[in-house]
Parts: C-alpha cells; sequence; structure tokens
C-alpha cells in the first residue's frame, strides 16, 4: 500500500464520495458551533424545513459577544448591555433549543471559546474531521484531528447533511527539530514559523507539524501551534497523535470509555504520517534558535526577536516590501529602527482561543507574581479560555496572583480579540496580546496590536514595555 | 432554494461600474440574525436620503426620487441590469440574501466579482456575464419604452425581448442543473444520501466511539 501522510488518511478516512469534477463529498464528526456565524445557517434549515441530519454531532457555545464583567454575567443574558450582542447570544440558544443541539449557555461553567471547549470536553477527538463557522478551528488539528473553518452556508450545509464539498489540499510538513530554549513557549515558535513561511506560506496545503520539538510538547502548546496555521495561510494544521495525545483525551466528558475506548485507543496509533511519506512542500527549523517573539507590524508575518530593531524601509530593496513596512510603521506609530523593547504599552491582553488555556495562565501568573503591573498602562486584562479553566485557576489561586499584580481577572468568551463585545483597544493604543491577530483595528478602531506569549505579555504588563522574558526578574 | 427556469421581468439599468457589496447592502444591516428582510435596506444608500438604521421602518423614510429602483417605471423590477465588477468587496452572502428580498432573481452585466458571483448561486440568483456591446444594446432598449420587460430561459441558454433580438448566453453546467433544478449545495448532496449513510454505516462499525449507542 502506497505511503500516506497523516492528512492523507485523514482525508481517506472521510471520503464519501468523489465526483467527476474531482470535487468530494467529506464527512463531518464534529461541528461546533458559536453564535455570529449560526444564526443565519439555522435559519435556513428552517426555510427549507430541513432537520440537522445526526444532532449528537452538533455542540455550541456563545463565546465572542459575550461580556466578560463579572455584573454584566451573573445577571446571565439580561445583563449583555449591548443590544445586538444580547440578540445573537439569545438566538442561539433557541436554535439550539428548537432544533434539540447541545449548548453550554452562557452561565453555564463549560461555556467558553469554543476551540478551548472542544478539547477540553474531548468533544473533539484523534482521527475526527471537526468543522466551526470560525478560521480558528485548525485549533483541533493538535489532537491528530482534520479540523478546519467554514462559512455560514457550509454551516447549514454539514448541519443538513454531516458533509461537506471539498477539494482536497497539498501537504506540507513543518518539521522543528532540536530543543527549544529556557523560557521559549509554543506560540514563540508557531510566531518564528509564520515569519519563515510567510501568511500566505501555507495557502493550499493542510500543515502538520512534526519533529522533536512539537513530539516534546504539551497538548496545550500544539493546539497554539496549530491555532495559527490559519496566519500561515493553511486551513488545516495537524499533530500527529502520541501518547502525549492518548493521555490528554483519556478520561474527559465526551470522550470513549470501556470497550469504545480500547478500541478508539487501537485505532489511533496508526494516526501519523507514514515514514517515507511524501510532502509536497517540507519547511525545517531549529528549536534552538527560537528566541521569544513579538509582532511590530499589521499581520502576523511582521514578527521578530525581542531583541531586535523594527525594520527600517530604507533597508528593503523591494519596493513593494519597503511601503509594505511603511504602511505598516506608520500605522503602529513606530519609528525605523527602533528597539522592540522601546515600544510602550497601554494595555495587556492575556487570553483569546490561542493562549487562555491553564498552561497559559500559569506562565502568566508565574511572571507576575510578586510584582506591580507598570503604573502607565490602562488596563491589563486575563481573560479564561473557559469556565473551567477559570475554576482551575481560581482553585490553584492564580487569580489573586494577577489581582493582587494589578490585573484584572475576567469571565471567559473572546474579548478583546475581536472587540466584539465592550473590551477594545483605543485609538492609537499600543497592546500586547497573546491572541493571533494583529491586523488594523482588529482589537479596536485605530489599535496597535503585538502578538506575543503568556509569559511576554505578563512581563511586558510589569515593565510598561517589552522585554526578553527569559532576563525578566534575574 | 428556487429553482430558476424561466423569468420575465421588468428590466432596471443601474448604470454605473464596481458597484460593492456595501452599496448593496451597508454593514450595519449585517447584524441581522436572519438571511430574510434585507429587501427595505438594498441599495441603502442610494435609495433613501438618510441614513438608514436597523429596525427602522424604511416606509417611511424619505427615498432618493432619483436613483433608478425609485423611478414609476421601473417599480416591480425583477431583473437588474449593471455595469462591470457588479459585487466587489466583502464576501457577505447579505447581498445575494437583499437582491433575493427585494424580488430581483437575475442580474445582467459584463462581469462579476469571483465570491459574489458564487454566492448567487448558492441562493437562486443567476448572474448573466454578456459582451459590453450587449449589454449597451439593453441599456437603451430600457430607456426606449417605459415598463420594458425581459424573458431569461435558463434551460435554452436566451434572452428575449431586446429590440436587437434575441441573445445567447452560457452558465457553467453544474451550476446550470443546480439552479434550474433547485438545487443548492445542499440539495445536492441530499441527493447522495444513500451514500452518506452508507458511509456512516460503514464508520459505526470501523469507529463505534464515534456514535451514540
Ligand atoms: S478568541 Fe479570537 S480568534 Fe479565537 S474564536 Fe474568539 S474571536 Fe476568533
Amino acid at each position: 500500500m502506497a505511503s500516506k501522510t497523516l492528512y492523507d488518511k485523514l482525508w481517506d478516512a472521510h471520503l464519501v464520495k468523489q465526483q467527476d469534477d474531482g470535487s468530494c463529498l467529506i464527512y463531518i464528526d464534529r461541528h461546533l458551533l458559536h453564535e455570529v456565524t449560526s444564526p443565519q445557517a439555522f435559519e435556513g434549515l428552517r426555510i427549507a424545513g430541513r432537520k440537522p441530519w445526526r444532532i449528537d454531532t452538533n455542540l455550541a457555545t456563545p463565546d465572542h459577544n459575550v461580556p466578560t464583567t463579572f455584573n454584566e454575567r451573573a445577571i446571565g443574558v439580561d445583563g449583555i448591555e449591548d443590544p445586538v450582542s444580547k440578540i445573537q447570544v439569545v438566538t442561539l440558544g433557541d436554535n439550539c433549543d428548537e432544533f434539540g443541539i447541545t449548548e453550554f449557555k452562557m452561565q453555564d461553567e463549560r461555556q467558553g471559546i469554543v476551540h478551548v471547549v472542544g478539547p477540553e470536553q474531548g468533544a473533539t477527538l484523534p482521527g475526527m474531521t471537526v468543522v466551526c463557522g470560525d478560521s480558528h478551528t485548525a485549533t483541533h488539528g493538535a489532537m491528530g484531528a482534520l479540523a478546519h473553518g467554514i462559512g455560514t452556508s457550509e454551516v447549514e450545509h454539514v448541519l443538513a447533511t454531516q458533509c461537506l464539498i471539498q477539494k482536497k489540499s497539498q501537504n506540507m510538513l513543518v518539521r522543528v527539530d532540536g530543543d527549544l530554549g529556557e523560557g521559549i513557549t509554543s506560540k514563540d515558535v508557531v510566531l518564528a514559523i509564520i515569519g519563515v513561511i510567510g501568511t500566505a506560506g501555507g495557502t493550499g496545503y493542510a500543515i502538520e507539524f512534526g519533529g522533536k520539538v512539537f513530539e516534546d510538547m504539551t497538548m496545550e502548546g500544539r493546539m497554539t501551534v496549530c491555532n495559527m496555521a490559519i496566519e500561515a495561510g493553511a486551513r488545516v494544521g495537524m499533530v500527529a497523535v502520541d501518547q502525549t495525545t492518548i493521555d490528554y483525551v483519556e478520561g474527559r466528558p465526551f470522550s470513549p470509555k470501556g470497550e469504545k475506548w480500547d478500541l478508539a485507543v487501537v485505532a489511533w496509533q496508526d494516526l501519523h504520517s507514514d515514514a517515507d511519506a511524501e510532502f509536497d512542500h517540507v519547511v525545517v527549523l531549529d528549536g534552538a534558535t527560537i528566541a521569544p517573539q513579538v509582532t511590530w507590524g499589521t499581520s502576523p508575518e511582521m514578527v521578530l526577536p525581542v531583541f531586535a530593531n523594527v525594520p527600517n524601509p530604507a533597508k528593503e530593496k523591494d519596493d513593494i516590501k519597503a511601503s509594505g513596512i511603511t504602511r505598516a510603521l506608520e500605522y503602529m506609530g513606530l519609528v525605523a529602527d527602533q528597539a522592540i523593547t522601546d515600544i510602550h504599552l497601554d494595555r495587556v491582553f492575556i487570553g483569546s482561543c490561542t493562549n487562555s488555556r491553564i498552561e497559559d495562565l500559569r506562565a502568566a501568573a508565574a511572571v507576575v507574581e510578586g510584582h506591580q503591573v507598570a503604573k502607565t498602562l490602562k488596563q491589563a486584562l486575563v481573560v479564561p479560555g473557559s469556565g473551567l479553566v477559570k475554576a482551575q485557576a481560581e482553585a490553584e489561586g492564580l487569580h489573586t496572583i494577577f489581582t493582587d499584580a494589578g490585573l484584572e481577572w475576567r469571565e471567559p468568551g473572546c474579548s478583546m480579540c475581536l472587540a466584539m463585545n465592550a473590551d477594545k483597544l483605543g485609538a492609537g493604543e499600543h497592546c500586547a496580546s497573546t491572541s493571533n491577530r494583529n491586523f488594523e483595528g482588529r482589537q479596536g478602531f485605530g489599535g496597535r496590536t503585538h502578538l506575543v506569549s503568556p509569559a511576554m505579555a505578563a512581563a511586558a504588563a510589569i515593565a510598561g514595555h517589552f522585554v526578553d522574558v527569559r532576563t525578566f526578574n534575574l | 432554494m428556487q429553482a430558476f427556469t424561466q423569468l420575465t421581468g421588468i428590466t432596471a439599468p443601474l448604470d454605473r461600474a464596481n458597484v460593492d457589496t456595501d452599496m448593496i447592502i451597508p454593514k450595519q444591516f449585517l447584524k441581522s440574525i436572519k438571511r430574510s428582510g434585507f429587501g427595505p435596506n438594498l441599495f441603502d444608500e442610494l435609495r433613501y436620503l438618510d441614513e438608514g438604521q436597523p429596525d427602522q421602518d424604511s416606509s417611511k423614510r424619505p427615498i432618493n426620487p432619483n436613483f433608478v429602483l425609485n423611478l414609476p417605471r421601473y417599480k416591480g423590477a425583477k431583473i437588474l441590469l449593471a455595469r462591470d465588477n457588479f459585487g466587489c468587496g466583502s464576501s457577505r452572502e447579505h447581498a445575494p440574501w437583499a437582491l433575493l428580498d427585494f424580488g430581483i432573481s437575475c442580474i445582467i452585466a459584463p462581469s462579476f466579482a469571483d465570491i459574489f458571483y458564487n454566492n448567487c448561486f448558492k441562493n437562486g440568483v443567476l448572474p448573466i456575464t454578456l459582451l459590453n456591446e450587449q449589454i449597451d444594446q439593453l441599456f437603451s432598449d430600457t430607456q426606449a419604452k417605459p415598463g420594458f420587460e425581459l424573458t431569461v430561459d435558463l434551460k435554452d441558454g436566451v434572452i428575449s425581448g431586446s429590440s436587437a433580438g434575441d441573445i445567447a448566453f452560457s452558465i457553467d453546467s453544474f451550476r446550470r442543473h443546480c439552479l434550474l433544478n433547485g438545487l443548492d449545495d445542499i440539495g445536492l448532496t441530499l441527493e447522495q444520501t444513500s451514500n452518506i449513510q452508507r458511509y456512516e454505516q460503514k464508520r459505526r462499525q470501523q469507529a463505534p466511539w464515534l456514535f451514540a449507542d
């Protein structure tokens, strides 16, 4: 039998039918829903008189619009001050009730960012196809699953048919060999990868992340990496299944139990690329060379080690690139050749589906413990990814470490990642953010986002500007 | 999805190029959680003199008497005649939703923006591409006669009613098939119901942990 990549195996296992024109019908095992991209899909079902094909594959939770302040949340849906946000959250609830779809509602402890909730619940498992009306669905590829984002029409398509019409992508391997240095996190790894291959480097590919660095990485770290595959242009990012995966999945509420568990674990042993599998493209990095990363511009590929200086367009030979640098520096309010450590911050955001899991919060808490947030900062927010992450953090006392240091401890949701609720940047403000997109206006009109790891964000909150977390506190 | 076979209707000429999706349906109306109800806000900024807000009763708003869809001779238009690059801008499916809700299910233009073109077929709207000369001819037809109507026959690929005689057009065969039969992607996939069920049966045996008992 011809050797296959992990992506080939996942694809073949879900192929219902290949049409003559090359388009394929792919079966979907898990469909996650949230309040923003689903209302019209449900309405479409109603108009056409259709029912969901397989109710039990769907799992919903509101995340993008939910307020994160304790007071607004305490009252429940009626406490949501923004009427439009409220309608979207209420509508998701009504739709899920009408169609019988399991939903973790806003006041359920299991509510949270959909990409945190799925793995946490064992709802996304190795070998599954996972989709959601959200581009960061690639996160779930960390489980050895085939996971990607879809649009509203496709949300309806999956609800009605349990399938999607797709064309197969090409295979790319991103291998990071060796060991990471002390203090280097999965976020630094993925930012460094995007810095190398660019935001369109993965377009048309499904990326598998391989090599010793990912083998050594925790599941939460792998999720951070796969989450940002889309920022490298790939809809799909994934990591092979190993013992780390299986240990993570075992015992979670939706994970298989008993005999089914035993069968599953046997089947999952095959969820890796064959040793001689061929990739259409291979990129290799040396883990030892990766430093803490900070984005300085308006695209995730505009990223540099923390000790570097921002680029100077005059030194760039390519005219198009030079003008891109000029435009980004201008939007970001930076001067050519300025040291990254001289970028002063107005706000710090620790959260989002990239970095709001318990390990992220532990890393941030370890840095801020015993310190005070810089007086020059307007706000430093910590927003856990789910109610369960929040409860775990509180059980470990992390919340008091944060609040003692002057950071705000919030309720779970997307929050300042995209500023659809009340948490946003003011025009011109600089923010150290653990999220995934630094596009113009992403965190608020005129806002300036710098993407970093949780530890780097925490150190920046204390210092008031970027610092190398490896030498911070020495 | 509504099948599109043949359509006869008043044809309104929108004489401007690069009509973008923001013009077709401005962003404040995207906050709606519905797919329907966008009709009153189709071309909102061109159609009304004030700035439209969601949940407003548009029948009480001051209308722009010069905008083509407000002219009595084009009342009840079902076909829109347009210029190059119609539907450029964002990927919002609200654009075809708004046209359809207003009553327009066919747009004839020299070229369309890619995403909008695709979104039309997902929603039962037929976008027809013609040569510039043919478009010019149709524009002058609409000027010449109040209540000018065209008949679009998708099965035969012919537009009739123009003073210059019948005009042939072509649509990619797969999309044509879907429109003629009212098959959206979902309808099409549901034709594969037995294949999907067969797949599920096989899968249930291979991977029983993916299925509830
Ligand atoms: S946290 Fe940000 S990127 Fe993630 S799902 Fe929410 S809005 Fe999207």
